[in-house]
Protein backbone atom coordinates (compact mmCIF):
# COMPACT_ATOMS: atom_id res chain seq x y z
CA UNK A 1 0.00 0.00 0.00
CA UNK A 2 1.50 3.56 -1.23
CA UNK A 3 1.30 6.66 0.89
CA UNK A 4 -1.11 7.52 -1.76
CA UNK A 5 -3.67 4.91 -0.29
CA UNK A 6 -4.02 7.51 2.78
CA UNK A 7 -5.55 10.55 0.23
CA UNK A 8 -8.49 8.14 -0.30
CA UNK A 9 -11.03 10.88 1.16
CA UNK A 10 -12.49 7.66 2.94
CA UNK A 11 -9.54 6.00 4.21
CA UNK A 12 -8.55 10.12 5.50
CA UNK A 13 -11.95 10.53 7.32
CA UNK A 14 -10.98 6.72 9.17
CA UNK A 15 -7.66 7.93 10.12
CA UNK A 16 -7.99 11.89 10.98
CA UNK A 17 -10.90 10.94 13.23
CA UNK A 18 -8.91 9.13 15.95
CA UNK A 19 -5.91 11.66 15.29
CA UNK A 20 -7.49 14.87 15.06
CA UNK A 21 -8.25 14.97 19.01
CA UNK A 22 -4.37 13.98 19.64
CA UNK A 23 -3.49 16.78 17.65
CA UNK A 24 -5.44 19.27 18.93
CA UNK A 25 -4.28 18.14 22.56
CA UNK A 26 -0.74 17.97 21.86
CA UNK A 27 -0.67 21.68 20.19
CA UNK A 28 -2.86 22.80 23.36
CA UNK A 29 -0.42 21.49 25.97
CA UNK A 30 2.53 22.28 23.75
CA UNK A 31 1.25 26.13 23.14
CA UNK A 32 -0.07 26.52 26.95
CA UNK A 33 4.04 25.13 28.54
CA UNK A 34 5.12 27.00 25.57
CA UNK A 35 3.52 29.92 26.10
CA UNK A 36 3.18 30.08 30.24
CA UNK A 37 7.20 29.36 30.31
CA UNK A 38 7.62 32.00 28.08
CA UNK A 39 5.22 34.94 29.55
CA UNK A 40 5.95 34.30 33.48
CA UNK A 41 9.65 31.95 33.67
CA UNK A 42 12.05 33.80 31.41
CA UNK A 43 13.82 36.69 32.38
CA UNK A 44 13.08 40.16 31.15
CA UNK A 45 16.28 41.34 27.77
CA UNK A 46 17.94 44.32 29.45
CA UNK A 47 17.38 46.02 26.48
CA UNK A 48 13.85 45.71 25.14
CA UNK A 49 12.66 44.62 28.55
CA UNK A 50 8.97 42.61 28.71
CA UNK A 51 8.45 43.25 25.10
CA UNK A 52 10.83 40.68 24.68
CA UNK A 53 8.04 38.26 25.03
CA UNK A 54 5.98 39.08 21.86
CA UNK A 55 8.37 36.52 20.25
CA UNK A 56 6.37 33.54 21.93
CA UNK A 57 3.39 34.75 19.59
CA UNK A 58 5.02 36.86 16.94
CA UNK A 59 8.03 34.44 15.50
CA UNK A 60 6.09 31.27 15.03
CA UNK A 61 3.14 33.01 13.64
CA UNK A 62 5.10 34.30 10.83
CA UNK A 63 7.15 31.09 10.62
CA UNK A 64 3.41 28.91 10.42
CA UNK A 65 2.41 31.52 7.93
CA UNK A 66 5.08 31.22 5.48
CA UNK A 67 4.79 27.14 5.73
CA UNK A 68 0.98 27.59 5.02
CA UNK A 69 1.67 28.91 1.95
CA UNK A 70 4.70 26.69 1.12
CA UNK A 71 2.25 23.57 2.08
CA UNK A 72 -0.76 24.87 -0.14
CA UNK A 73 1.82 25.16 -2.95
CA UNK A 74 3.22 21.65 -2.33
CA UNK A 75 -0.59 20.39 -1.97
CA UNK A 76 -1.22 22.03 -5.32
CA UNK A 77 1.75 20.88 -7.33
CA UNK A 78 0.53 17.40 -5.87
CA UNK A 79 -3.38 18.27 -7.24
CA UNK A 80 -2.00 18.84 -10.67
CA UNK A 81 0.26 16.22 -10.94
CA UNK A 82 -1.62 13.10 -9.09
CA UNK A 83 -5.31 15.17 -9.15
CA UNK A 84 -5.74 13.83 -5.49
CA UNK A 85 -8.73 15.45 -4.08
CA UNK A 86 -7.97 15.97 -0.73
CA UNK A 87 -5.00 17.64 -1.30
CA UNK A 88 -6.77 20.42 -2.93
CA UNK A 89 -9.07 20.04 -0.24
CA UNK A 90 -6.51 20.66 1.76
CA UNK A 91 -4.74 23.64 0.04
CA UNK A 92 -7.94 25.71 0.39
CA UNK A 93 -8.30 24.39 4.20
CA UNK A 94 -5.18 26.04 5.12
CA UNK A 95 -5.63 29.78 3.40
CA UNK A 96 -7.83 31.14 6.21
CA UNK A 97 -5.42 29.46 8.41
CA UNK A 98 -2.79 31.50 7.02
CA UNK A 99 -4.54 34.46 6.45
CA UNK A 100 -4.81 34.59 10.48
CA UNK A 101 -1.34 33.11 11.39
CA UNK A 102 -0.18 35.88 8.99
CA UNK A 103 -2.53 38.32 10.44
CA UNK A 104 -0.98 37.20 14.40
CA UNK A 105 2.40 38.05 12.65
CA UNK A 106 1.73 41.68 11.52
CA UNK A 107 -0.44 42.59 14.51
CA UNK A 108 2.29 40.97 17.16
CA UNK A 109 5.10 43.01 15.27
CA UNK A 110 2.73 46.39 15.25
CA UNK A 111 2.12 46.18 18.90
CA UNK A 112 6.25 45.49 19.72
CA UNK A 113 7.12 47.84 17.05
CA UNK A 114 5.17 50.65 18.26
CA UNK A 115 7.21 51.16 21.97
CA UNK A 116 10.55 49.65 20.40
CA UNK A 117 11.00 51.79 17.31
CA UNK A 118 8.23 54.27 18.01
CA UNK A 119 5.97 53.34 15.31
CA UNK A 120 3.10 51.08 14.30
CA UNK A 121 4.14 50.15 11.14
CA UNK A 122 7.35 50.70 8.48
CA UNK A 123 7.33 50.05 5.55
CA UNK A 124 10.51 47.81 5.90
CA UNK A 125 11.17 44.84 3.68
CA UNK A 126 10.18 42.05 6.27
CA UNK A 127 6.89 43.99 7.27
CA UNK A 128 5.74 44.70 3.81
CA UNK A 129 6.70 41.41 1.83
CA UNK A 130 4.20 39.84 4.88
CA UNK A 131 1.69 42.62 3.77
CA UNK A 132 1.87 41.52 0.25
CA UNK A 133 1.85 37.46 0.98
CA UNK A 134 -1.72 38.60 3.14
CA UNK A 135 -2.62 40.11 -0.29
CA UNK A 136 -1.96 36.97 -1.84
CA UNK A 137 -3.95 34.73 0.26
CA UNK A 138 -7.10 36.72 -0.07
CA UNK A 139 -6.62 36.60 -3.22
CA UNK A 140 -6.74 33.02 -3.50
CA UNK A 141 -9.36 32.55 -1.01
CA UNK A 142 -11.18 34.88 -3.05
CA UNK A 143 -10.90 33.12 -6.29
CA UNK A 144 -11.79 29.36 -4.59
CA UNK A 145 -14.88 31.33 -3.86
CA UNK A 146 -15.86 32.70 -6.69
CA UNK A 147 -15.97 29.89 -8.81
CA UNK A 148 -18.77 27.17 -8.78
CA UNK A 149 -17.62 24.34 -10.28
CA UNK A 150 -15.14 22.71 -7.51
CA UNK A 151 -12.57 20.74 -9.87
CA UNK A 152 -12.17 24.13 -11.80
CA UNK A 153 -11.73 26.11 -9.15
CA UNK A 154 -9.15 23.32 -7.57
CA UNK A 155 -7.63 23.64 -10.81
CA UNK A 156 -7.42 27.32 -11.46
CA UNK A 157 -6.64 28.15 -8.03
CA UNK A 158 -3.71 25.41 -7.90
CA UNK A 159 -2.03 27.37 -10.81
CA UNK A 160 -2.93 30.89 -9.49
CA UNK A 161 -0.81 29.23 -6.20
CA UNK A 162 2.17 28.27 -8.11
CA UNK A 163 2.64 31.42 -10.06
CA UNK A 164 1.72 33.94 -7.13
CA UNK A 165 4.88 31.73 -5.21
CA UNK A 166 7.22 33.02 -7.93
CA UNK A 167 6.03 36.35 -7.57
CA UNK A 168 5.85 35.98 -3.94
CA UNK A 169 9.61 35.59 -4.14
CA UNK A 170 10.32 37.78 -6.65
CA UNK A 171 8.55 40.87 -4.39
CA UNK A 172 10.80 39.93 -1.50
CA UNK A 173 13.73 40.52 -3.29
CA UNK A 174 12.52 43.74 -5.12
CA UNK A 175 10.97 44.94 -1.67
CA UNK A 176 14.62 44.74 -0.46
CA UNK A 177 16.43 46.23 -3.08
CA UNK A 178 13.51 48.77 -2.10
CA UNK A 179 14.20 49.95 1.11
CA UNK A 180 16.60 49.13 3.83
CA UNK A 181 15.16 47.25 6.67
CA UNK A 182 14.27 48.34 10.38
CA UNK A 183 13.63 44.29 11.23
CA UNK A 184 16.14 42.22 13.02
CA UNK A 185 17.49 39.73 11.78
CA UNK A 186 16.74 36.22 12.21
CA UNK A 187 16.16 35.19 15.52
CA UNK A 188 16.78 31.44 14.57
CA UNK A 189 18.29 29.24 12.09
CA UNK A 190 19.98 26.01 11.56
CA UNK A 191 23.33 27.54 10.63
CA UNK A 192 23.77 31.07 12.73
CA UNK A 193 26.26 30.59 15.03
CA UNK A 194 24.28 32.65 18.00
CA UNK A 195 21.00 32.07 17.75
CA UNK A 196 18.54 33.53 20.93
CA UNK A 197 19.94 33.27 24.33
CA UNK A 198 19.44 29.75 25.51
CA UNK A 199 16.57 31.06 28.19
CA UNK A 200 14.32 32.33 25.45
CA UNK A 201 15.20 29.53 22.73
CA UNK A 202 13.59 26.56 24.67
CA UNK A 203 10.15 28.27 25.46
CA UNK A 204 9.97 28.87 21.96
CA UNK A 205 10.54 25.99 20.16
CA UNK A 206 8.19 24.63 22.33
CA UNK A 207 5.62 27.22 21.07
CA UNK A 208 6.88 26.53 17.45
CA UNK A 209 6.21 22.90 18.01
CA UNK A 210 2.71 24.05 19.32
CA UNK A 211 1.62 26.39 16.50
CA UNK A 212 2.88 23.79 14.12
CA UNK A 213 0.47 21.31 15.69
CA UNK A 214 -2.41 23.51 15.91
CA UNK A 215 -2.02 24.35 12.02
CA UNK A 216 -1.92 20.96 11.53
CA UNK A 217 -5.09 20.60 13.62
CA UNK A 218 -7.09 23.36 12.52
CA UNK A 219 -6.01 22.12 8.33
CA UNK A 220 -7.42 18.38 9.05
CA UNK A 221 -10.13 19.60 10.56
CA UNK A 222 -10.99 22.42 7.49
CA UNK A 223 -10.14 19.39 5.59
CA UNK A 224 -12.80 17.18 6.72
CA UNK A 225 -15.37 19.91 7.00
CA UNK A 226 -14.50 20.37 3.04
CA UNK A 227 -15.17 16.42 2.38
CA UNK A 228 -17.90 16.83 4.30
CA UNK A 229 -19.62 19.30 2.68
CA UNK A 230 -18.17 18.17 -0.94
CA UNK A 231 -20.34 14.88 0.19
CA UNK A 232 -23.33 16.87 1.26
CA UNK A 233 -23.53 18.74 -1.95
CA UNK A 234 -23.29 15.37 -3.98
CA UNK A 235 -26.00 13.64 -2.39
CA UNK A 236 -28.30 17.01 -2.80
CA UNK A 237 -27.22 16.73 -6.29
CA UNK A 238 -28.52 12.86 -6.25
CA UNK A 239 -31.55 14.00 -4.67
CA UNK A 240 -32.07 16.51 -6.97
CA UNK A 241 -31.62 13.91 -10.11
CA UNK A 242 -34.29 11.40 -8.34
CA UNK B 1 -0.31 34.46 -35.16
CA UNK B 2 0.18 37.71 -37.49
CA UNK B 3 -3.40 37.78 -38.49
CA UNK B 4 -5.13 37.30 -35.08
CA UNK B 5 -2.67 40.23 -33.95
CA UNK B 6 -4.51 42.47 -36.53
CA UNK B 7 -7.83 41.36 -36.01
CA UNK B 8 -7.12 41.72 -31.99
CA UNK B 9 -5.72 45.22 -32.89
CA UNK B 10 -8.56 46.25 -35.08
CA UNK B 11 -11.76 45.23 -32.93
CA UNK B 12 -9.16 47.71 -30.16
CA UNK B 13 -9.60 50.30 -32.67
CA UNK B 14 -13.11 50.12 -33.93
CA UNK B 15 -15.10 49.33 -30.51
CA UNK B 16 -14.14 52.50 -29.55
CA UNK B 17 -11.67 53.87 -26.81
CA UNK B 18 -9.03 51.08 -27.56
CA UNK B 19 -6.14 53.52 -27.43
CA UNK B 20 -8.37 56.61 -25.76
CA UNK B 21 -10.23 55.27 -22.80
CA UNK B 22 -6.54 53.81 -20.66
CA UNK B 23 -4.72 57.14 -22.42
CA UNK B 24 -7.75 59.42 -20.74
CA UNK B 25 -7.72 57.15 -16.94
CA UNK B 26 -4.16 57.82 -16.94
CA UNK B 27 -4.68 61.55 -17.70
CA UNK B 28 -7.42 61.83 -14.66
CA UNK B 29 -5.46 60.07 -12.27
CA UNK B 30 -2.62 62.55 -13.07
CA UNK B 31 -4.68 65.44 -12.89
CA UNK B 32 -6.29 64.28 -9.48
CA UNK B 33 -2.89 64.20 -7.50
CA UNK B 34 -2.61 67.78 -7.30
CA UNK B 35 -5.58 68.19 -6.34
CA UNK B 36 -4.85 65.25 -3.83
CA UNK B 37 -1.81 66.53 -2.47
CA UNK B 38 -1.56 69.94 -3.18
CA UNK B 39 0.24 71.68 -6.20
CA UNK B 40 3.52 72.87 -4.42
CA UNK B 41 6.52 71.69 -6.65
CA UNK B 42 8.73 70.72 -3.86
CA UNK B 43 5.73 67.87 -3.14
CA UNK B 44 4.46 66.87 -6.17
CA UNK B 45 8.31 66.90 -7.92
CA UNK B 46 9.61 64.17 -5.70
CA UNK B 47 6.37 61.77 -5.88
CA UNK B 48 5.74 62.22 -9.75
CA UNK B 49 7.96 58.72 -10.90
CA UNK B 50 5.84 56.67 -8.67
CA UNK B 51 2.36 58.39 -9.37
CA UNK B 52 2.98 57.82 -13.00
CA UNK B 53 3.82 54.18 -12.79
CA UNK B 54 0.55 54.10 -10.38
CA UNK B 55 -1.35 55.54 -13.04
CA UNK B 56 -0.09 53.88 -16.16
CA UNK B 57 -0.26 50.32 -13.57
CA UNK B 58 -3.73 51.43 -13.10
CA UNK B 59 -4.72 52.14 -16.58
CA UNK B 60 -3.76 49.10 -18.15
CA UNK B 61 -5.48 46.86 -15.68
CA UNK B 62 -8.30 48.89 -16.22
CA UNK B 63 -8.56 47.49 -20.40
CA UNK B 64 -7.47 43.73 -18.78
CA UNK B 65 -11.26 41.90 -18.70
CA UNK B 66 -11.65 42.76 -22.34
CA UNK B 67 -8.59 40.68 -23.04
CA UNK B 68 -10.88 37.32 -23.34
CA UNK B 69 -14.27 38.26 -22.09
CA UNK B 70 -16.00 39.27 -25.60
CA UNK B 71 -13.95 36.45 -27.22
CA UNK B 72 -15.37 34.06 -24.46
CA UNK B 73 -19.02 35.42 -24.83
CA UNK B 74 -19.24 35.02 -28.60
CA UNK B 75 -17.16 31.96 -28.54
CA UNK B 76 -14.16 32.70 -30.53
CA UNK B 77 -12.04 31.52 -27.81
CA UNK B 78 -13.19 28.29 -28.00
CA UNK B 79 -12.54 28.63 -31.93
CA UNK B 80 -9.04 29.89 -31.16
CA UNK B 81 -8.91 27.00 -28.70
CA UNK B 82 -9.16 24.55 -31.47
CA UNK B 83 -7.34 26.11 -33.97
CA UNK B 84 -4.39 25.02 -35.07
CA UNK B 85 -2.17 27.73 -33.47
CA UNK B 86 -1.30 26.50 -29.69
CA UNK B 87 -2.90 28.55 -27.03
CA UNK B 88 0.01 29.67 -25.66
CA UNK B 89 0.80 31.59 -28.72
CA UNK B 90 -2.69 32.93 -28.87
CA UNK B 91 -1.98 34.00 -25.08
CA UNK B 92 1.25 35.83 -26.15
CA UNK B 93 -0.36 37.52 -28.78
CA UNK B 94 -3.65 38.49 -26.90
CA UNK B 95 -0.51 39.95 -24.55
CA UNK B 96 1.13 41.90 -27.42
CA UNK B 97 -2.19 43.48 -28.72
CA UNK B 98 -3.26 44.65 -25.26
CA UNK B 99 0.15 46.24 -24.81
CA UNK B 100 0.35 47.63 -28.74
CA UNK B 101 -3.40 49.27 -27.67
CA UNK B 102 -2.40 50.22 -23.60
CA UNK B 103 1.44 50.06 -22.76
CA UNK B 104 2.75 51.66 -25.84
CA UNK B 105 0.44 54.83 -25.86
CA UNK B 106 0.95 55.27 -22.08
CA UNK B 107 4.93 54.99 -22.46
CA UNK B 108 4.27 57.26 -24.93
CA UNK B 109 2.19 59.50 -23.23
CA UNK B 110 3.95 59.52 -19.70
CA UNK B 111 6.56 62.10 -20.13
CA UNK B 112 4.22 64.78 -21.12
CA UNK B 113 2.30 63.43 -18.11
CA UNK B 114 5.56 63.80 -16.61
CA UNK B 115 4.81 67.82 -16.84
CA UNK B 116 1.82 68.07 -15.41
CA UNK B 117 3.60 66.73 -12.33
CA UNK B 118 6.78 69.05 -12.52
CA UNK B 119 9.22 65.99 -13.14
CA UNK B 120 12.81 66.53 -13.21
CA UNK B 121 14.04 66.82 -16.80
CA UNK B 122 16.76 64.52 -16.36
CA UNK B 123 13.88 61.82 -15.35
CA UNK B 124 12.06 62.04 -18.73
CA UNK B 125 14.68 59.11 -20.60
CA UNK B 126 14.63 57.21 -17.58
CA UNK B 127 10.44 57.03 -17.41
CA UNK B 128 10.02 56.50 -20.93
CA UNK B 129 12.77 53.50 -20.94
CA UNK B 130 11.38 51.98 -17.46
CA UNK B 131 7.75 52.44 -19.15
CA UNK B 132 8.91 50.76 -22.41
CA UNK B 133 10.96 47.73 -20.34
CA UNK B 134 8.10 47.05 -17.65
CA UNK B 135 4.57 47.43 -19.35
CA UNK B 136 4.73 44.49 -21.62
CA UNK B 137 5.05 42.38 -18.18
CA UNK B 138 2.35 44.28 -16.86
CA UNK B 139 0.33 43.27 -20.16
CA UNK B 140 1.46 39.33 -19.78
CA UNK B 141 0.68 39.34 -16.30
CA UNK B 142 -2.79 41.18 -16.70
CA UNK B 143 -3.35 38.58 -19.47
CA UNK B 144 -2.67 35.83 -17.33
CA UNK B 145 -4.92 37.32 -14.56
CA UNK B 146 -7.86 37.93 -17.38
CA UNK B 147 -7.73 34.32 -18.56
CA UNK B 148 -8.21 32.90 -15.42
CA UNK B 149 -11.21 35.12 -14.12
CA UNK B 150 -12.48 34.37 -18.14
CA UNK B 151 -15.72 32.39 -16.92
CA UNK B 152 -17.11 34.62 -14.54
CA UNK B 153 -19.92 37.20 -14.16
CA UNK B 154 -18.46 39.93 -12.01
CA UNK B 155 -14.60 39.40 -12.60
CA UNK B 156 -13.55 42.47 -12.93
CA UNK B 157 -12.53 42.97 -8.85
CA UNK B 158 -12.14 40.03 -8.88
CA UNK B 159 -9.09 40.58 -11.24
CA UNK B 160 -7.39 43.38 -9.87
CA UNK B 161 -7.10 41.56 -6.12
CA UNK B 162 -5.41 38.93 -8.32
CA UNK B 163 -3.83 40.76 -10.65
CA UNK B 164 -2.46 43.88 -8.42
CA UNK B 165 0.33 41.70 -6.16
CA UNK B 166 1.67 40.62 -9.02
CA UNK B 167 2.17 44.04 -10.25
CA UNK B 168 4.51 44.51 -7.00
CA UNK B 169 8.23 43.56 -8.51
CA UNK B 170 7.90 45.36 -11.81
CA UNK B 171 6.16 48.41 -10.06
CA UNK B 172 9.15 48.59 -7.51
CA UNK B 173 11.41 48.62 -10.06
CA UNK B 174 10.51 50.46 -12.37
CA UNK B 175 9.48 53.48 -10.00
CA UNK B 176 12.87 53.05 -8.58
CA UNK B 177 14.52 53.12 -11.81
CA UNK B 178 12.97 56.73 -12.50
CA UNK B 179 13.69 58.27 -9.24
CA UNK B 180 17.54 57.03 -9.41
CA UNK B 181 17.17 58.44 -12.85
CA UNK B 182 15.92 61.68 -11.13
CA UNK B 183 18.36 61.99 -8.40
CA UNK B 184 20.96 61.52 -10.87
CA UNK B 185 22.04 58.02 -9.99
CA UNK B 186 23.12 55.11 -11.89
CA UNK B 187 19.52 53.09 -12.43
CA UNK B 188 21.03 50.75 -14.76
CA UNK B 189 20.75 47.86 -11.79
CA UNK B 190 17.19 48.48 -11.52
CA UNK B 191 16.14 48.71 -15.22
CA UNK B 192 18.22 45.52 -15.49
CA UNK B 193 16.00 43.95 -13.06
CA UNK B 194 13.10 44.93 -14.29
CA UNK B 195 13.78 43.68 -18.13
CA UNK B 196 14.77 40.32 -16.08
CA UNK B 197 11.14 40.17 -14.52
CA UNK B 198 9.91 41.00 -17.94
CA UNK B 199 11.37 37.81 -19.56
CA UNK B 200 10.92 36.08 -17.20
CA UNK B 201 6.98 36.90 -17.66
CA UNK B 202 7.24 35.62 -21.14
CA UNK B 203 9.02 32.57 -20.23
CA UNK B 204 6.35 31.39 -18.10
CA UNK B 205 3.34 33.04 -18.10
CA UNK B 206 1.78 32.19 -21.57
CA UNK B 207 1.96 28.48 -20.45
CA UNK B 208 0.05 29.31 -17.01
CA UNK B 209 -2.24 31.22 -19.50
CA UNK B 210 -2.96 28.65 -22.13
CA UNK B 211 -3.64 25.95 -18.94
CA UNK B 212 -5.87 28.75 -17.45
CA UNK B 213 -7.91 29.27 -21.08
CA UNK B 214 -8.19 25.06 -21.10
CA UNK B 215 -9.10 24.83 -18.02
CA UNK B 216 -12.37 27.10 -18.72
CA UNK B 217 -12.82 26.29 -21.81
CA UNK B 218 -13.41 22.89 -20.06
Amino acid sequence: MSMWEYANPRLFMSWTRPVLPWTFGLAGVCLVVGLVWGFFFTPDDFRQGSTVKIIYLHVPSALMAINAWIMMLVASLIWVVRRHHVSALAARAAAPVGVVMTLIALWTGAVWGQPMWGTWWAWDPRLTSFLILFLFYLGYIALWEAIEDPDTAADLTAILCIVGSIFAILSRYAVFFWNQGLHQGASLSLDAEKNVADVFYYPLLICIAGFVLLFLALVLMRTRTEIRARRIKALQARGQDA
Amino acid sequence: MIALLKRDLRLALRAGGGFGLGLAFFLIVVVLVPFGVGPERAVLRPIAPGILWIGALLAALLSLDRIFALDHEDGSLALLATSPLPLEAAGLVKASAHWITTGLPLTIAAPFFGFLLLMQPEAYGYLLLSLLIGTPALSMIGTFGAALTVGLRRGGLLLSLLVLPLYVPTLIFGAEAVRRGAAGLDASGALILQGGITAGCFAILPFATAAVLRINLR
